[in-house]
């Protein structure tokens, strides 16, 4: 048994977001980290390792340096990485990016009694759609949100949230759960794990290993494998110095409320 | 015949998933229903709700009450309960027979499972948690010019794309603008070769429109027909419990109202108006330095240097003057709104919204006044 | 010298950062305020490997290098001081003498459950009339059959509430040095908790690093194992030396990293401290601090990652401890004073932690050899004398 868990290097945005004139994200400026739903997804990984000795293969897509990311995750405990990187991957949106790393889920094999982990989402994008496509690409069953996991041979129960409760849901190897934080707590890397992160195999996969796959052709990865297009993006207003409200009575507040209505705060 | 999502000319009508939990219908299917309206109009299309459940029928007409033409309606025991399975399969089999234009989602936590699998399945675009949709270039542009830094003539000239080497007309493509990057960013997105563009729109988002009963009772109800079996089915669900919204500490909550030693005249009183604004917004109470310390809120109510650092949407400060150490706490916040007797008070310095007077007549007034404001919405 | 650190040691440098910022940060004001031995920080540290890093993987430690155990205890003590110490003081002043020192059957029995943090270590050297003076040592142990009998006390032993594991220094005779002047003969004991006649006495209230523990330990007709002695007979003055020498590698951390985190707060302080309507970091005077502040504790890193590499290589590094040691815990105390001075009013309050920083810092010039003994080491080794 093994458990494939999907990682994403990503910029940090918890400090300061740094944007260019021209409308995009400065990256060369931010501290890239492990998107954090992604960490969650691999201590479950790693917790089931502990439980059944399981192997845990850690994934990405990226440019070279995500190796780096990778190498902290063996550290973790994880036993292989892979990198799934090359120029052709470029330009990939959510829809031919699941594609690719189906395809090199597919390289690296998924059996019978295999799970494969995502985080819910990135904390860059945001958009949650990773996980189910490369699930529907794969022909998983998914589950999302997955705020506890127990595995009993094949059989896995998996509490799934829903924003007023949850739901208990059923379902077999293999199949793909994206992970939220509430799921656990992720490990800190080990002083020994260090150690040996270097030592542990990571293989990159580049276009030439996975051209073979049925997934992976022209009109499914990159720029021409993209539904989407981004018209423009842009960023918005500045924060204006702070706006000092006239008055202190109830049409004062009504004015507020109605400033914060407008901008969809409340 | 074979479905081929490439033929555009084949696609019209608007779709909104309409989200039934326990046989009622979502707060977002109203939203999406009333935006999809707009957009149908804008195409000049009509807007269909596609409702999904068992013995949901009788819910579907009050969609027509916000705006929807007609109801696609599949009833199904396994339909009952959300699953992946069963609603992706029913959903995309009803799209590549019925062929609709644009399909809309509302980003719930079900919404975000449902539409990228059944995007994935239909090789097509989907635009996920949108805040903004536009198919008139007129109201699109206006929405530009009001809610982004770009230059006039960027704006202006945004009525092509370049699509695989070509210029593409963007004139009837669906715009849809969404947040990146906590909101740094936003994106406006297309899909200009695929159909249906998908998108799921962020709840809360879009505005409801007055409930209309004569569109309610013209409202057309449809069933397709389609298959499903136990055999579709890799998932099964055993228990769909409600909870009580557990207590959400100062780091995760969305709005924190803060008291400080503002409230001394009556501690137990200011305490208590907090507690009724933060409930009013859905958020939690917390305190300066200066309250934890002479014991008026225990220790996990802090907010500054010593205690927690947070940033949530709305941050209300209540008779807080803004000390240094405070302010390292809740200077990220999205929205600083400060309530302070002094118009000096540094707290009005990162304030987004500031209002001089005393806390203990202006808090229960403001509280009024966004209870008003939801219920307007 | 090539001052690049290893893949690894980048690694881990980031492991330790996020492990002193999410688990020991937040508790440093509560355990100095409630003088609290963070016992749970500790556990967690064992299970991450911290408690042993520098040795093999046979005897249950991370496998790791010298300079990667001063890095844990520098960013450690960015945050905590008391925390650091207490890496410090287990793994250099009680895992490497039983390392370096120990028979096979020792090291096996012992490390282990050090170097796992299951166990604590502590050192008693210092007594009332003898501190790195050893040959004022009153503590006795007489041989008796097959176990020694140890009679006496230990003062300011670190970690000694909380250890399982004690190296303990101990006359067993006398004997004649080189010039043939009679001396005492001095021996070393891995003695237990729980062995008879042994107990902790009084725990002292310090000025800072006020959640280590520091107290007395007492030894009445205490039974010691034969087999627990350790190194040889007589031995004992030299694992003392050569002890010190390496924790001094690890008190030097510990004062780099008080300094480095006191530059760190300044640093965040003054950018946003407003006064006379600028911020405090605009006016050349906190300029020209932070540059100096900052200068000394760069030098001071080189000095204790050159005597880490050095140990490391098994060449000589006594003396390049004790520069470390007298550099980095001047430049500490020198640097968390001046950092207080930036924070004003704020900085003499606990609402900072540059205070307890101030008062950990302190330290470093007196335990493990005092700056002036230092200055003694590094000038017999110039031969000046």
């Amino acid at each position: 048994m093994k458990v494939i868990v999907c990682v994403k290097q990503v910029p940090d945005t918890s400090g300061k977001v740094a944007v260019n004139p021209d409308g995009t994200l400065n990256r060369a400026s931010m501290e890239t980290i492990t998107n954090p739903d992604d960490m969650n997804a691999v201590e479950a990984a790693l917790k089931l390792k502990d439980e059944t000795g399981c192997k845990v293969i850690v994934v990405t897509m990226g440019p070279p340096p995500a190796e780096g990311m990778l190498r902290e995750l063996l550290a973790m405990g994880a036993d292989e990485g892979y990198l799934i990187s090359g120029r052709e991957f470029g330009g990939s949106d959510t829809y031919a990016t699941s594609q690719i790393v189906a395809a090199g889920v597919n390289k690296i094999g998924v059996d019978k009694d295999d799970i494969v982990m995502c985080g819910r989402q990135a904390i860059d994008g945001d958009t949650a759609q990773v996980g189910p496509q490369i699930a529907e690409k794969l022909h998983l069953p998914q589950v999302t949100y997955a705020a506890d996991i127990h595995k009993d041979g094949d059989n896995i129960t998996v509490k799934r949230m829903l924003e007023d409760g949850y739901m208990t849901i059923k379902v077999q190897t293999p199949c793909l759960l994206t992970c939220i934080k509430e799921l656990n707590e992720p490990r800190y890397m080990s002083v020994g794990g260090v150690f040996e992160a270097y030592s542990k195999p990571v293989t990159v996969l580049d276009y030439e290993a996975l051209k073979d796959d049925p997934l992976i052709d022209a009109t499914t990865i990159g720029l021409k494998g993209s539904p989407t297009n981004i018209l423009v993006s842009f960023t918005p207003p500045q924060k204006g110095a702070g706006m000092m409200l006239e008055g202190n009575d109830m049409a004062t507040c009504e004015k507020l409320a109605d400033l914060l209505a407008g901008k969809h705060i409340i | 015949m074979a479905f081929n999502n490439t033929d555009l000319a084949a696609f019209k009508d608007v779709w909104v998933f309409c989200e039934q939990r326990d046989g009622k219908l979502m707060p977002t299917d109203f939203e999406l229903i009333s935006e999809g309206r707009r957009l149908a109009d804008e195409l000049g299309v009509d807007l269909c709700g596609l409702l999904l459940g068992d013995n949901v029928e009788g819910i579907a007409k009050e969609l027509g009450g916000y705006g929807a033409d007609k109801v696609y309606v599949c009833e199904h025991p396994l339909l009952k309960v959300y699953t992946t399975d069963a609603y992706a399969k029913v959903i995309c089999d009803v799209i590549e027979e019925l062929k609709p234009e644009a399909f809309l989602i509302g980003a719930t936590n079900i919404g975000r499972d449902l539409g990228p699998r059944c995007a994935a399945r239909l090789h097509t675009g989907l635009c996920a948690d949108c805040t903004h949709l536009d198919v008139d270039m007129g109201i699109y542009k206006d929405f530009l010019h009001e809610a982004s830094t770009l230059d006039n003539e960027r704006i202006d000239g945004l009525n092509t794309a370049m699509v695989l080497g070509q210029k593409h007309d963007v004139s009837r493509d669906l715009k849809m603008t969404r947040p990146a990057f906590g909101g740094h960013l936003m994106a406006s997105i297309i899909c200009p070769r695929f159909r249906p563009t998908m998108a799921t729109v962020r709840p809360g988002v879009m505005k409801k429109r007055p409930f209309d009963q004569a569109k309610a009772d013209a409202c057309q109800i449809v069933k397709p027909a389609f298959e499903l079996s136990e055999a579709d089915m890799q998932t099964e669900v055993t228990e769909v419990v409600k909870a009580a919204k557990k207590l959400v500490d100062l780091i995760g909550a969305d709005f924190i109202v803060s008291v400080g030693r503002g409230i001394s005249k009556d501690v137990e009183g200011g305490i208590k108006l907090a507690e009724e604004l933060a409930a009013e917004l859905g958020g939690v109470v917390g305190g300066s330095r200066a309250v934890i310390d002479s014991g008026w809120l225990s220790a996990d109510h802090q907010v500054g240097q010593t205690g927690k650092t947070v940033h949530p949407k709305v941050y209300v400060a209540l008779g807080i003057s803004g000390a240094i150490q405070h302010k390292a706490g809740m200077q990220d916040s999205e929205c600083i709104i400060a309530v302070n007797k002094n118009d000096s008070a540094p707290i009005f310095e990162i304030a987004d919204y500031g209002i001089c007077g005393d806390l203990f007549k202006v808090t229960p007034m403001l509280t009024e006044a966004i209870r008003a404001a939801k219920a307007a919405k | 010298m090539d001052f690049h650190l290893s893949k690894e040691q980048q690694m881990l440098r980031k492991m330790y950062r996020e492990f002193a910022e999410n688990e020991v940060e937040p508790l440093a004001e509560e355990i100095d305020e409630t003088e609290r031995f963070p016992a749970e920080t500790v556990e967690k540290m064992g299970k991450l490997g911290m408690m042993g890093i520098y040795f093999p993987k046979e005897y249950g430690g991370a496998g790791g290098d010298v300079l990667s155990y001063a890095m844990c205890v520098e960013e450690l003590a960015k945050v905590c001081g008391t925390t650091a110490v207490i890496v410090s003081a287990h793994t250099s002043l009680c895992c490497a003498p039983i390392f370096e020192h120990g028979t096979e059957e020792q090291k096996k029995k012992y490390l282990p459950d050090l170097c796992s943090g299951k166990k604590i270590g502590a050192f008693g050297l210092t007594e009332p009339g003898a501190g790195t003076d050893a040959q004022g040592q009153q503590t006795t142990a007489v041989l008796e059959g097959d176990h020694y009998v140890l009679n006496g006390s230990k003062i300011f032993i670190t970690n000694a509430g909380y250890a399982s594991v004690f190296i303990v220094i101990a006359v067993t005779g006398k004997t004649v040095n080189k010039r043939g002047k009679p001396i005492k003969e001095i021996s070393a004991f891995i003695v237990e908790k729980g062995f008879p006649g042994f107990s902790i006495g009084k725990h002292e209230k310090k000025m800072g690093i006020k959640g280590s523990s520091t107290c007395e330990l007492v030894f009445e007709d205490c039974i010691v194992p034969k087999e627990n002695l350790l190194g040889k007979i007589g031995q004992g003055f030299k694992i003392a030396m050569q002890t010190l020498d390496g924790g001094r590698i690890g008190i030097a951390a510990q004062a780099l990293g008080l300094g480095e985190g006191a530059v760190n707060e300044a640093i965040k302080y003054t950018k946003e401290r407003v006064q006379f309507g600028r911020r405090i970091s605009q006016f050349q005077n906190t300029q020209f601090q932070l540059a100096d502040m900052h200068t000394r504790m760069q030098a001071a890193q080189f000095l204790v990652y050159s005597a880490a590499c050095k140990k490391q290589l098994h060449e000589d590094y006594s003396m390049d401890a004790a520069m470390a040691k007298l550099f980095a815990a001047e430049a500490a105390s020198d640097v968390t004073r001046r950092a207080v001075q930036l924070f004003g009013g704020y900085g003499y309050t606990r609402e900072y932690p540059v205070e307890r920083m101030m008062r950990d810092a302190k330290i470093t010039e007196i335990y493990e050899g005092t700056s002036e003994v230092q200055r003694m080491v590094i000038s017999s080794h110039l031969g000046v004398n």
